[in-house]
């Protein structure tokens, strides 16, 4: 199993490097994009490196692809296991999604159908990242934007099965849970309360945008309310668990995050029941 | 139908806009397809964006766009990495617009300055570690990071205006190719023209030639006195630039003929 840690944190993001650097800001982790670090050297593996003599940092990945039927790219493996033993993460995430096909590489988590052969090709793919990273990692639910008429079982079965058979914890994005369940038509709460709540290591909250037919996971805006409620009614369910605000583009001041992120350590603590 | 075939149905969807393939994925799929491909294509235009943005201020935005598009159009992305997307735009632009070589030689510049700020870190050489070298044997390791640049345009002088928001001089061709050395000095990406006989010293060094074998060259070919002055110069400029991260003391290194003659 993996380890729990018990803490609140954020995503770091450019426009902040300068205050975490700087000041010793009140949070208990940082979560950075692997992919922005898996470089040869220069500032961003020394700002990493800086970073994390400051605070545990988890790695969170978004091209490892472990849902590819032709199978990981070695090349990334390699660079990923060196940047994990550079850094001694606290947690080595990516998402229940593919993204790589016959050397096509189309850089956006692209959603799975829910299949057996779907499972046994994740399944092999996450075996196979667990031996080259010499650790078991999080698996993330995604927010995705079809729901293929070939699913042989719900996003839920799915990924109680994978952490079932590879051994691997849980990145649970509530904000996901709330966009895909408004996108396919089904209840947040009953797919929260189908998961293997035991696995869930992480938590990522964060907001989305509406498009034209479906809601999309754009990260671009404060937690909405829909998504804190997700969060009151899961938290207290899980044992010990890292949880972050997750902000991707038009990144506010780092006072904002951290804002919001009280919040979240007020609905942890019982303190506040839901944010407005 | 099989993972592998809905995947690179998927990829014909998001690459060429398959209408056959995205039918294949089910009539309900057509709003979640529109946000893929959306995403995919807003993604490779904004990277591109990002890393040649003097490219983009000199050809305008609207140029610039379609460049990008004819890009994405032409050459999927193949790397687990973004940052690789743009390798080969200073190439796809050079051949669209075989009118205005320099511009694909200032995308050549932001790709190599790209390039620079993340290859792999070199130690400094200690100045101490100078006093007993015997400089005749002695083997020059230069920074992993270096690069040369080979230019045909006055690009440079453009890139150089657009990064110091100055008027740029109007484009032309160079009556010989410029060459640029490129080299990261810590954590700071450096760039500078180089002429011909200091390019040929570096080359030669770079591929094994000993220090004392090129001192003779240059002497040969400058003159004793001035031959002697260049080197030394040269060798004081790398050192200061941290461009030479190692000397070996090489007990076989002989004296041979370099190219620089």
């Amino acid at each position: 199993m993996i380890p729990s840690f018990s803490g609140f944190g954020l995503g770091l993001r450019k426009p902040h490097y300068d205050d975490f650097l700087d000041h010793c800001v009140s949070v208990d982790f940082l979560e950075v994009i692997s992919e922005n670090f898996m470089v040869d050297g220069g500032r961003p593996r020394a700002i990493l490196r800086d970073i994390r003599a400051r605070y545990p940092v988890a790695l969170h990945g978004v091209s490892m692809s472990v849902g590819s039927a032709d199978g990981l790219d070695q090349a990334y493996l390699a660079r990923l296991r060196a940047l994990v033993n550079d850094i001694e993460p606290l947690f080595v995430s990516d998402h229940l999604s593919w993204s790589r096909i016959d050397g096509f590489s189309s850089h956006d988590l692209l959603p799975l159908p829910y299949t057996q052969e779907a499972l046994d090709v994740v399944c092999a793919n996450v075996d196979r990242a667990h031996t080259a990273l010499g650790r078991s990692m999080l698996i993330e639910n995604p927010s995705t934007y079809i729901d293929f008429a070939a699913a042989e079982m719900t996003e839920w079965q799915f990924i109680d099965a994978l952490c079932a058979r590879t051994g691997c914890g849980l990145l649970l994005d509530v904000n996901n849970v709330f966009v895909s369940a408004s996108n396919h038509g089904f209840d947040p709460i009953a797919y929260l309360d189908a998961l293997p709540l035991d696995r869930v290591r992480q938590i990522h909250l964060a907001g989305h945008s509406r498009g034209e037919h479906l809601l999309i996971d754009t990260h671009d805006q404060a937690v909405p309310p829909s998504v804190w409620h997700l969060y009151a009614h899961v938290i207290h369910k899980l044992g010990p668990v890292a949880t972050m605000i997750e902000r991707d583009d038009a990144i506010p001041p780092l006072a904002d995050l951290l804002a919001e992120l009280s919040i979240a350590r007020g609905i942890a603590a019982g303190n506040i029941e839901e944010a407005a | 139908m099989s993972l592998l075939a809905l995947q690179r149905d998927m990829r014909d969807w998001l690459v060429r806009e398959d209408l056959i393939a995205a039918g294949r994925m089910g009539a309900s799929a057509g709003p979640g397809l529109v946000v893929y491909q959306n995403n995919y294509r807003a993604q490779l235009v904004e990277c591109l964006e990002s890393s040649f943005a003097r490219t983009r201020a000199w050809i305008g935005d609207e140029a610039f766009f379609h460049s990008a598009v004819h890009h994405i159009e032409s050459v999927p992305p193949s790397s687990w990495t973004l940052d690789a997307y743009g390798r080969d735009f200073p190439a796809t632009l050079a051949r669209l617009h075989t009118q205005d070589p320099e511009i694909g030689e200032i995308a050549s510049i932001e790709l190599g300055l790209e390039e620079l700020f993340v290859a792999a870190d070199s130690t400094v050489i200690a100045l101490e570690k100078l006093d007993n070298i015997d400089w005749d044997r002695a083997v020059l390791t230069f920074a992993l990071s270096t690069r040369f640049l080979e230019l045909r345009t006055n690009a440079f002088a453009i890139w150089s205006a657009l990064v110091d928001e100055k008027e740029p001089p109007v484009s032309r061709n160079l009556d010989a190719p410029q060459v640029v050395l490129l080299w990261r000095q810590g954590e700071k990406c450096r760039m500078r023209p180089i002429d011909d006989a200091e390019c040929q010293a570096l080359r030669d060094l770079r591929s094994g030639m000993s220090f004392g074998a090129l001192c003779r060259d240059v002497t040969l070919f400058c003159g004793e006195q001035k031959g002697v002055a260049l080197v030394g110069q040269w060798l004081g400029l790398w050192l200061s630039d941290h461009l030479i991260v190692a000397i070996k003391d090489d007990w076989s290194a002989q004296p041979r003929t370099s190219s620089y003659l």
